[in-house]
């Protein structure tokens, strides 16, 4: 089938839907809104619709990246704007059914926007809601909108014209075109895309292989995992452009195992290409031929490495090696090799539909486009967002995040992942690029952002992010695989109280050492977040140091739950709750907390009624109690 | 044994890179990788048993003893850490009295600690087979545990 055919049909079969004047009914049940009940609702409601004998089209769609409200479930009825509501349970839907599919009542007070033509009282347009109007959806263009099994939903909102337009051009001029829209690689290094593609096109040898890169493994990031779920062929479209323009014949998706969704779809959707002639020989009826592979990832943060990722593909331990030869000269197998992110990807198809000048128009001068971000944390509106580049980090915190969980002190926002560092509250109006982000000593990194609040501890984050790269060190190269270890160690010591003075310089100086004598990005950046705490947060290191002091109260080792005998009512609550008995007392006896059993799990200080607050969590201090239950009263 | 991998085995005749695949396509299969699977793969590949332990080891997702009934998995990614992640693992490991990467004596749990489910915006979370379950505090665990006793 040539393109012209293949977008006919596709039309065709949107409007006969369209026309048939049946409602739709769209739930987001990617991996997010499954874990938020999305399947429930989607059972459901396919049983209420049976039950009522109601003619409905419904359909599962990805996610729009508002995890903080999943489910969500848009109904579009004719002539009507289409309207999302939030936070749908099996109730809920039961009651969207009822009300609006039959009786033509949309539930303003249920709605949480609309989107298309016409209006409806009281409900909002759903991109002018505080935490969308910011974001520019390129990558996530599709996401949450269309049936990512379904290829015609994807042609018809353009997909498959930037391929089909690559197609009328030189190799040479896809990568003009690429290097025009800016686009820099968004697995984190950030290297220009088309100057990529440009050595692998020119380097010698067949066959030229072409890999996406979809082992994202920052333990806080899903950008990927979103993209593959929502719109499988976004990213495959990018696929082929990349291939024809450094001429690879074969190709491979490396994609972790623990993203089962993402897998079923990619395979449904490499299916449905093969069919169009969109896969294969001649594709579009060109002297292109591609042929894509799958592989899955078997669990190692290392294999987001693009050497080691080879490695991996190629059935061995997933270890870095030494560049040159760059994977352009030789890299799978030993011939050219060019690798890309999913991310990276999935803008290319929609440069080359939309012109690398309109994606040029976003961003700074030399960060240019949107970028794709996992907001998490101590921040109110989690999710998955996109916004340009270049946009304060103040603008996606307060007005996209929502601000703080609980009105709670701004504190830090960690960017990239263990690879990243954290960022202080007077960086808030730092402008969100590769150049300004690692000039305050942090990485635009794939996207996860987490953001913490006055009760993270900075220390015990940075401690953590070590420690998960010292257990995915691969072990090749010495400064990474003891330099971690020893920062861990050091860290450990001082998260437990048992710091020394001079522990800050020693970490400084391994640091440096592991930044400039690892083998590959892993250990490279592994120090960041270490770095970047020390660099902001010196005070709070000092305090854990020579105070023996959490200030945040985080680090168990230093802090003590107490009960205030002038404030227990005895009522025993936080008694029976506590999982290792630590806390002595009974009826009418003020009760007491076992120091030497209590393992600060923070249970009988959150089961303690607010109207006695009698449970203190202290550090560096010391509240005088009995050391025995008293009668209750006996305090006055 | 042999019988049971001979089917898993066949596709990959001569395919090359195949290593990694028929692990984990035995342990779908086998639940875990015992020792004779690892003999078996290893005539399969012509090669030698060793080599294929490298391998397998060197990757979080190969297990080599027999799992429990149900899988425990507590997310320690960055977003269930900071909303307090550890003290679920802690809570959990009390409970079971076994670390992660073990299985209770009585084989109805195997726990493992992972590194991000993707459903930060219900941290800290936790998964018993394929049920997420969300905001957990160290009360709620004891209860999903009892849930599955």
């Amino acid at each position: 089938m040539t393109f012209a055919e293949i977008r006919e049909r596709a039309v065709a079969e949107w409007e006969v839907m369209e026309r048939s004047g049946k409602p739709r009914i769209l739930v987001g049940a990617a991996t997010c809104g499954r874990s938020a009940g999305a399947l429930d609702v989607l059972q459901t409601i396919n049983a209420e619709l049976a039950k009522r004998n109601l003619d409905a089209t419904v359909i599962q769609v990805g996610c729009i990246g508002l995890c903080y409200i999943e489910p969500i479930v848009e109904i579009a009825k004719p002539d009507r704007p289409r309207i999302f509501y939030s936070g749908v349970n099996a109730d809920i839907a039961v009651q969207l059914i009822e009300d609006y599919l039959v009786n033509d009542n949309p539930r303003p007070d249920l709605a949480l926007g609309a989107l298309g033509e016409g209006s409806l009282d009281g409900v909002p347009q759903l991109f002018d809601l505080p935490m969308l109007q910011p974001q520019v959806r390129v990558t996530l263009r599709n996401c949450g909108f269309i049936d990512p099994e379904d290829t015609n939903h994807y042609v018809v909102r353009g997909g498959y014209s930037g391929l089909a337009r690559a197609l009328q051009m030189t190799p040479e001029q896809v990568i003009e075109e690429m290097k025009k829209s800016g686009l820099r690689g968004r697995g984190g290094a950030g290297f220009p895309t088309g100057t990529k593609w440009e050595f692998c096109h020119r380097a010698v040898g067949t066959p030229k292989y072409l890999i996406c890169n979809a082992d994202e493994g920052d333990p806080g990031a899903f950008m990927d995992r979103s993209v593959l779920e929502g719109d499988p062929h976004a990213v495959l479209e990018g696929m082929l452009i990349a291939a024809y323009a450094i001429g690879a014949s074969e190709g491979y998706i490396y994609c972790r195992a623990e993203y089962p969704l993402a897998l079923e779809r990619l395979d449904i959707a490499l299916r449905q290409m093969k069919e169009l002639g969109l896969l294969g020989d001649n594709i579009l009826g060109s002297d292109f031929s591609f042929h894509i592979k799958v592989k899955e990832g078997a669990g190692a943060f290392v294999c987001g490495e693009e050497t080691a990722l080879m490695a991996s593909i190629e059935g061995k331990r997933g270890m870095p090696r030494p560049r040159p030869p760059f994977p352009a000269q030789s890299g799978l197998w030993g011939k050219p090799t060019n690798i890309n992110n999913v991310e990276t990807l999935a803008n290319v198809s929609a440069i080359l539909e939309r012109g690398g000048d309109w994606y040029a128009g976003y961003g700074t001068e030399k960060s240019k486009g949107t970028k794709t971000f996992a907001l998490a944390g101590k921040v109110t509106r989690t999710g998955l967002i996109e916004v340009p580049m270049g946009i304060p980090l103040r603008q996606i915190i307060y007005d996209i995040g929502g601000g703080i969980v609980g009105d709670k002190a701004f504190k830090a926002v960690q960017t990239g992942g263990p690879s990243g560092g954290c960022l202080a509250t007077d960086l808030l109006d730092i402008s969100v690029d590769y150049e300004s982000l690692t000039a305050a000593g942090s990485i635009m990194g794939s996207g996860g952002m987490i953001v913490l609040d006055e009760e993270s501890c900075v220390v015990d984050v940075a401690r953590y992010f070590l420690d998960f790269t010292q257990k995915e060190s691969c072990g090749k190269c010495v400064p990474c695989r003891v330099g971690t270890k020893q920062m861990l160690d050091i860290l450990t010591r001082i998260t437990r109280g048992q710091g020394q003075p001079g522990d800050m310089d020693l970490l400084l100086s391994l640091g440096q050492t592991v930044n400039q004598g690892s083998l590959c990005a892993l250990g490279g950046t592994a120090p960041n977040p270490v770095l970047t705490t020390i660099r902001y947060f010196r005070h709070e290191y000092e305090a854990h140091i020579n105070q023996k002091r959490c200030p945040a109260l985080v680090c168990l080792d230093l802090i003590t739950f107490y009960i205030l005998p002038d404030k227990c009512q005895a009522c025993m609550i936080c008694q029976r709750s506590c999982p290792v008995d630590a806390i002595k007392g009974g009826k009418k006896l003020i009760h007491v907390i076992d120091q030497s059993k209590c393992v600060k799990c923070a249970t009988c200080y959150e089961v303690c009624p607010e109207r006695f607050s009698a449970i203190v969590k202290v550090s560096g201090e010391t509240i005088e109690v009995p050391e025995e239950p008293i009668p209750l009263g006996a305090e006055e | 044994m042999r019988e049971q991998l001979r089917e898993v085995l066949a596709p990959f005749k001569g395919e090359r890179g195949a290593v990694i695949p028929i692990l984990q396509k035995a342990q779908d299969e086998l639940g875990y990788l015992p020792e004779e699977a690892i003999k078996e793969i290893a005539r399969f590949l012509r090669t030698s048993e060793s080599e294929l332990y490298g391998i397998a080891t060197f990757y979080a997702q190969f297990r080599f003893t027999s799992p429990g009934e149900h899988a425990l998995k507590v997310c320690l990614g960055t977003a269930c850490h900071v909303r307090g992640g550890a003290r679920i693992l802690d809570t959990v490991e009390r409970e079971l009295e076994v670390e992660p990467g073990e299985t209770t004596s009585d084989y109805k749990f195997s726990l493992e600690r992972v590194a991000c489910f993707g459903c930060c915006a219900l941290a800290p979370v936790i998964v018993v087979d394929k049920t997420v379950y969300s905001k957990m505090t160290p009360s709620k665990v004891t209860q999903v545990l009892d849930s599955y006793r």
